[in-house]
């Protein structure tokens, strides 16, 4: 990087509710700070718009999902030194990649009356499944303090240090009473990783996930937990097939848990 | 002479919606005008589909970062009327606090990061903060206190996750009431000098005839309920919706568009303002008055003027609800699961949203069907630039078209997931 002349940041969306991109336009003065820090040189819903300029750090919101966002993610590698995702969509491929499991064109059949008029893939993914990504933040949506973050630490050349430890160890830091053990609800936080905060418990109820899987979970295990509070295997599997769906430890498990048969002496709620 | 040209402009930025426009002039007339929607589809009322109800509120939020409020709002509506519960008045008063947040967050952007910096002069709101940084700064601490509303209740301001059917996952303590309390009176105060400064901008005087809708409520300012109505006579129960509205594709545009007995209509805060601008608290319309202002007003260049009122709105109704808040026994009621189908409608900040669903007896999910309002508004916006540029002049240079265009269109306030972020606009002229 030149020193005279200020890094160059970009934002740029793909498939996506734009949810995270709001990471940076709530973030209060810390925008105005921010734009004294580096050059924003595009970030369409903010105003400036540069789309293919060289820049130093390029975040990226949303999944590729259509044969045109495949091309311009292509563009944006090759003009940026690092990119970065901003969350679950462009991590994971967000929950839009529910469609991966089923018939793309029946889909589009029943929602639109002319389909050949609609050009999408078949299948909704995450960045790193089209090119090479530096630095992924998850979340649905990441936060204000994520991104600040990233930032700070890549203007030193730092690669920031991404905590993967779980909701739950978390939840337990902070105090929150436990709503699976105590309320029997459904709660995720075993296997999700930290970021939020914890937020779902704070408030008393089941954490869903938004955050993706942690380091060495035990799906099955937290499986067993929620049969034994009375979910069904179908309950169980939607647990895991939800935003962070196409996550490799999460798919594998929803695919376990769909394929247990109810067994007649469970089928109700306990 | 069959000169065709061909003007190509990347890009209609601050706006949330990738969305192109193109228009093809020939004879000194426009021969077509398509406001083409690119935002990828996302399938999202086939991937409802069996899925429970909480999910279903967890789910419609990711619709849009922007309002996720409401699409909450506007499916636990449903749900609750397939259920057969009725909010209590705690639940019921929250609500609107919910959404005023989400009101509030979402008009302060839009007046000062979306639009704004076309009425000064400025490419983006930071550019405009280097002259104008008293005002920016106010702007940001509106938008925080929009976010402050709905964190109080929902964690976090994007895709908050305090909804339940029934009401909220957990009461917020007094102490933490008394506290955001105090900021909202400086927050009503700002949204007072926000509405005086901009009463001062010079607005391009246009009239239009379009019909306005919105939902009517007998006692208050529609946030979370009430009949859909337009300045023309419509009144109905948001279940008769398909009766009069019917959406349908087009071919250029990856949005459905909806019309009102086949012909386009207005949603949004000049809607809303226009449609029920007697049920605005005293202090509001004494200002709105004071500073001169006759609604109904057909200038959608007012919309900003309309969002400055509704912010202030937002802050005296927020104050109303929590000057009296007590700390509930329950802060949901339970429900047994039932078999049926429901309808929502609420006022998210762009507009009506409409929603339907069906649960089986296992309290799934069989069909939906959402109508949001940036559909609901591409073919106002459509009729708009079609009007205005004729008036404007189409000899004009593309240039001055295309930044005419971009300003009329940012009025809309196109919402972001139901668009994307583009402007690629195309003059052909013969």
């Amino acid at each position: 990087m030149d020193v005279a002349e200020k890094p160059k940041m970009a934002v740029h969306k793909f498939t996506s509710c734009d949810g995270c991109q709001l990471a940076f336009l709530n973030a209060g003065e810390a925008l105005l700070e921010l734009s004294e820090l580096v050059d924003i040189v595009h970030f369409a819903e903010a105003g400036p718009f540069d789309f293919s300029a060289k820049v130093d750090i390029a975040f990226v919101e949303g999944s590729i999902s259509t044969p045109e966002e495949q091309e311009r993610i292509r563009k944006i590698r090759e003009n940026s030194r690092y990119i970065v995702t901003i969350g679950a969509c462009a991590t994971a491929g967000g929950i839009q990649a529910l469609r991966n499991f089923i018939d793309h064109q029946q889909w589009l059949s029943s929602v639109y009356a002319r389909p050949d008029y609609i050009k999408t893939l078949s299948t909704s993914s995450a960045i790193s499944k089209n090119v090479k990504v530096d630095l992924e933040l998850w979340g649905c949506p990441v936060n204000t303090h994520q991104v600040f973050h990233a930032v700070r630490m890549l203007l030193f050349d730092v690669r920031p240090a991404i905590k993967r430890d779980s909701v739950c160890m978390e939840c337990k830091r902070r105090g929150h009473v436990c709503v699976l053990v105590a309320k029997k609800q459904p709660c995720m936080g075993p296997v999700t990783q930290t970021g939020c905060g914890a937020l779902c418990p704070g408030v008393g109820r089941a954490c869903y996930a938004c955050y993706g899987p942690k380091e060495n979970i035990n799906t099955a295990s937290l499986g067993r937990w929620f049969e034994g509070i009375g979910l069904t295997p179908d309950e169980i599997a939607r647990q895991f097939l939800h935003i962070n769906n196409q996550t490799e430890d999460f798919q594998k498990a929803g695919q376990y848990f769909k394929g247990i048969k109810i067994r007649s002496d469970q089928s109700g709620e306990q | 002479m069959n000169k065709i040209t061909t003007v190509n402009i990347p890009v209609l930025t601050r706006i949330e919606g990738e969305t192109a426009l193109h228009v093809q002039i020939s004879d000194g007339k426009i021969q077509s005008l398509e406001l083409r929607i690119y935002e990828p589809p996302r399938f999202f009322e086939k991937l409802l589909v069996g899925r429970g109800v909480q999910e279903l509120l967890d789910i419609v939020a990711r619709i849009c970062g922007l309002c996720p409020v409401a699409y909450q709002m506007s499916a636990v509506q449903a749900i609750e009327n397939i259920v057969g519960i009725k909010p209590s008045a705690w639940v019921r008063n929250m609500r609107r606090l919910f959404y005023c947040g989400e009101w509030l967050q979402n008009h302060s952007l839009h007046i000062h990061m979306l639009a704004l910096p076309d009425f000064l002069g400025y490419a983006s709101a930071i550019d405009m903060a280097k002259d104008y940084g008293d005002e920016v700064r106010r702007g940001l601490r509106l938008q925080k206190l929009g976010n402050d509303l709905i964190k109080i209740l929902g964690a976090r301001s994007v895709h908050p996750v305090g909804t339940l059917v029934g009401g909220f996952s957990h009461a917020p303590p007094k102490r933490e009431v008394k506290d955001l309390l105090a900021h909202l009176y400086q927050g009503l105060d700002d949204a007072e000098q926000l509405l005086r400064w901009l009463a001062k901008l010079e607005l391009p005087e246009q009239s239009q005839k379009f019909v306005c809708v919105s939902l009517s409520h007998s006692s208050e300012y529609p946030m979370n309920e009430g009949k859909i109505v337009s300045d023309e006579g419509l009144d109905i129960e948001i279940d008769q919706f398909d009766a009069h509205f019917a959406e349908h594709q087009v071919s250029y545009s990856n949005a459905l568009k909806c019309l009102l007995h086949g012909k386009s209509y207005l949603l949004g805060p000049l809607a809303r303002v226009n449609c029920n601008f007697s049920l605005l608290p005293s202090n509001v319309k004494q200002l709105v008055k004071e500073l001169g202002f006759q609604f109904p007003i057909k200038n959608m260049f007012y919309s900003i003027i309309a969002r400055a009122i509704e912010s202030m709105l937002c802050f005296s109704e927020a104050i109303r609800i929590l000057e009296c808040y007590d700390y509930p026994e329950s802060a949901f009621s339970l429900y047994e699961t039932q078999a049926g189908i429901g309808y929502g409608c609420t006022e998210a900040p762009r507009g009506l949203l409409w929603h339907r669903f069906e649960l089986d007896k296992n309290g799934l999910i069989q069909s939906a069907r959402i109508v949001p309002p940036t559909s609901q508004n591409q073919a106002r916006i459509e009729e708009d630039l079609h009007d205005s540029l004729t008036q404007l002049g189409l000899d004009k240079p593309e240039n001055e078209l295309r930044k005419y265009s971009e300003v009329l269109i940012r009025n809309y306030d196109p919402c972001i997931s139901c668009s994307t972020h583009f402007l690629d606009m195309r003059v052909s002229r013969k």
